[in-house]
């Protein structure tokens, strides 16, 4: 009896090394490939995936709505703000900041501009009464 | 990136996918453009409670003085100008990308990709590749602004060797992009800037007014990859999501407009199509006489009819004669007749042009048919009222192999009982094609301004 726990004991001790040299392995890797090449591959699997959710949405839309549709995209095309926050946010007053407020300023125009137009001409559809 | 972050920016992805969806019907689309303002309410949340960003006051002015200039313009602008404001429009994302990436170059440590002279390869090159396309969204969509809003002539310019200049131009970036990789020096960045500047111009200024359909979709495409090349940049999945699903969108859109004028999307872009030297070709030749007819005589026609579908086109949306051709429709069913609207899909200057003014007019959507809904009832239709358009009438793409619109989808106008055009004058068409059908029997040509033409057939109708 005692000699099998005595051999479980060993053994758990070795998996645990194992699994410590395998998280030691892999934080080398990461650091290696600096974390952000592997984003690349990852950024572009989501890039093509989401290019056929936009195909397959796209044409769903019908022809009387592309005008609106040409709306929408140009307001949700300004999620680039999320680049212009980040540029501007930091205290310090840099070059940098203030291409990040302009930006932000500019995709602000188009937020509400594509938004405001695309809601008014949605509002003219109507059906017969 | 935590955890919670990517969480809201997957929401956020969600939302926005779900506004395109919304656009299926137009019972379904307030309800989506809803779903997309949410959506972007969150992103911006999300990221203005990232630790990093600490200047709320700058950004809450720069937020607050773009969202008013947005929205005022937004109100006040009316709708046969929606081409031109779109074209403005994208012009601010492509140059918003510009800017988003020299901040990116200037101030790396933000984005967590380096510091300054020591920003890794691959960001190097999303970046530039970001910028060069944001760059010739920008100078592209102004000059499209210009055509479309009449500062520019909107007739293509074309000199010698320009193919060969953008083809330099372009290898010229790529080679600028090596060079800034390798060295990262600043000059190599704003140089790429404006040589990106320099082809967005040369690439839309050959560009015939009427193929803007095709360039304005385009355009809004590149807006969505310059969003998606930044989100490289970012490493965030909610600008790659959201520029890919703008990037298909425009990219679709021009396909169906290149599609709705049997031209290659090449062809398009290679320009020097219509404009002046094209009607001079086309238009002259011609002494045969076409028939006129007055007002009076199309009211009185038109009265007597039990089916009739209105074919609008661009000169309609400059004459603003939507209301007074609906009020004309109005008068007409009260009188006992079917009246329907033909939507060719390359009508006006945007994808849907048409149908955004006919709506304006309070016609009603239903009433309001594409191309292959309604071609064939034609047949069966006592008068074709066409009203600013020609070229999307013309037999000559079914019939004539010579004619620039060969093969082009054309609303077959020619075999309702009678047809009415209301022009201007004889000119021909964009494509600087003849007519055919000015010339037939069961034509009737109603000259003068579009909302003119309309009001006076609804005094004959009145009478």
């Amino acid at each position: 009896m005692s000699e099998i726990s005595v051999q479980l004991e060993n053994l758990s001790f070795k998996a645990q090394q194992l699994s410590d040299q395998a998280s030691q392995l892999a934080l080398a890797a990461v650091e290696t490939s600096g974390g952000h090449s592997d984003f690349i591959i990852f950024g572009i699997t989501v890039l093509v995936l989401a290019c056929f959710v936009g195909y397959y949405v796209v044409w769903s839309v019908t022809p009387a709505l592309h005008s609106p549709l040409m709306g929408v995209t140009n307001a949700i095309s300004s999620v680039i703000i999320v680049g212009a926050l980040l540029a501007a946010g930091p205290i310090d007053a840099t070059i940098s900041k203030y291409f990040g407020l302009a930006a932000v300023g500019l995709a602000a125009v188009n937020i509400f501009g594509g938004f405001v137009v695309t809601n008014r001409m949605l509002s003219m559809f109507k059906k017969k009464s | 990136m935590s955890n919670l972050t990517s969480v809201a920016y997957l929401i956020s992805s969600v939302l926005f996918i779900l506004s395109l969806r919304g656009l299926s019907h137009p019972t379904t689309a307030r309800r989506g453009n809803f779903y997309g303002i949410v959506g972007m309410a969150i992103a911006i949340i999300t990221t203005v409670s990232n630790p990093g960003v600490l200047s709320y006051k700058e950004i809450a002015i720069a937020f607050v003085i773009g969202g008013l200039i947005g929205s005022v313009i937004a109100v006040r602008i009316q709708m046969t100008a929606l081409p031109q404001l779109v074209a403005a429009f994208h012009s601010l994302v492509g140059l918003a990308a510009v800017f988003v990436a020299a901040s990116a170059f200037y101030n790396p440590s933000a984005f967590n990709i380096g510091t300054i002279g020591n920003i890794p390869l691959g960001s190097l090159i999303e970046m530039a590749i970001g910028t060069a396309i944001g760059a010739v969204t920008f100078t592209g969509s102004i000059i499209a602004f210009g055509k479309l809003q009449g500062f520019v002539s909107g007739n293509p310019l074309v000199f010698k060797g320009q193919h060969l200049l953008n083809l330099l131009l372009g290898l010229g970036i790529i080679a600028l992009i090596a060079k800034f990789c390798m060295d990262q020096n600043p000059e190599y960045f704003w140089m790429i800037v404006a040589a990106s500047f320099l082809i967005g111009v040369l690439l839309i200024v050959p560009i015939g007014g009427a193929d803007m359909p095709v360039i304005v979709s385009m355009l809004n495409s590149y807006s969505g990859w310059a969003a998606a090349g930044i989100g490289f940049t970012l490493s965030n999945n909610l600008l790659i999501i959201t520029g890919a699903l703008v990037g298909s969108s425009g990219a679709i859109l021009s396909y169906i407009m290149c599609k709705g004028m049997n031209r290659s999307f090449l062809n398009v872009l290679l320009g020097g199509f219509g404009g002046e030297q094209a009607v001079s070709e086309g238009g002259a030749k011609d002494d045969r006489v076409a028939k006129q007819g007055n007002a009076a005589d199309a009211a009185f026609v038109m009265k007597n009819s039990k089916t009739i579908i209105i074919v609008p086109g661009y000169g309609m949306a400059v004459a603003q004669a939507q209301h007074a051709l609906r009020e004309m429709g109005d008068l007409l069913k009260a009188a006992g007749a079917q009246v329907r609207y033909a939507i060719h899909p390359v009508a006006g200057r945007m994808p849907g042009h048409m149908n955004v003014l006919l709506a304006e007019a309070n016609v009603p959507y239903d009433e309001v048919l594409e191309l292959d809904e309604i071609n064939r009832d034609f047949s069966d239709t006592d008068v074709a009222f066409v009203i600013g358009a020609n070229d999307v009438t013309n037999p000559a793409a079914k019939t004539d192999k010579t004619s620039a619109i060969y093969g082009m989808p054309i609303l077959d106008v020619e075999n309702a009982g009678q047809v009415f055009f209301v022009k201007r004058g004889m000119a021909s068409g964009y494509a600087g094609v003849q007519n055919e059908l000015f010339f037939r029997d069961n034509t009737l040509m109603l000259f003068g301004d579009a909302k003119k033409v309309c009001e006076d057939i609804i005094k004959g109708l009145e009478n």
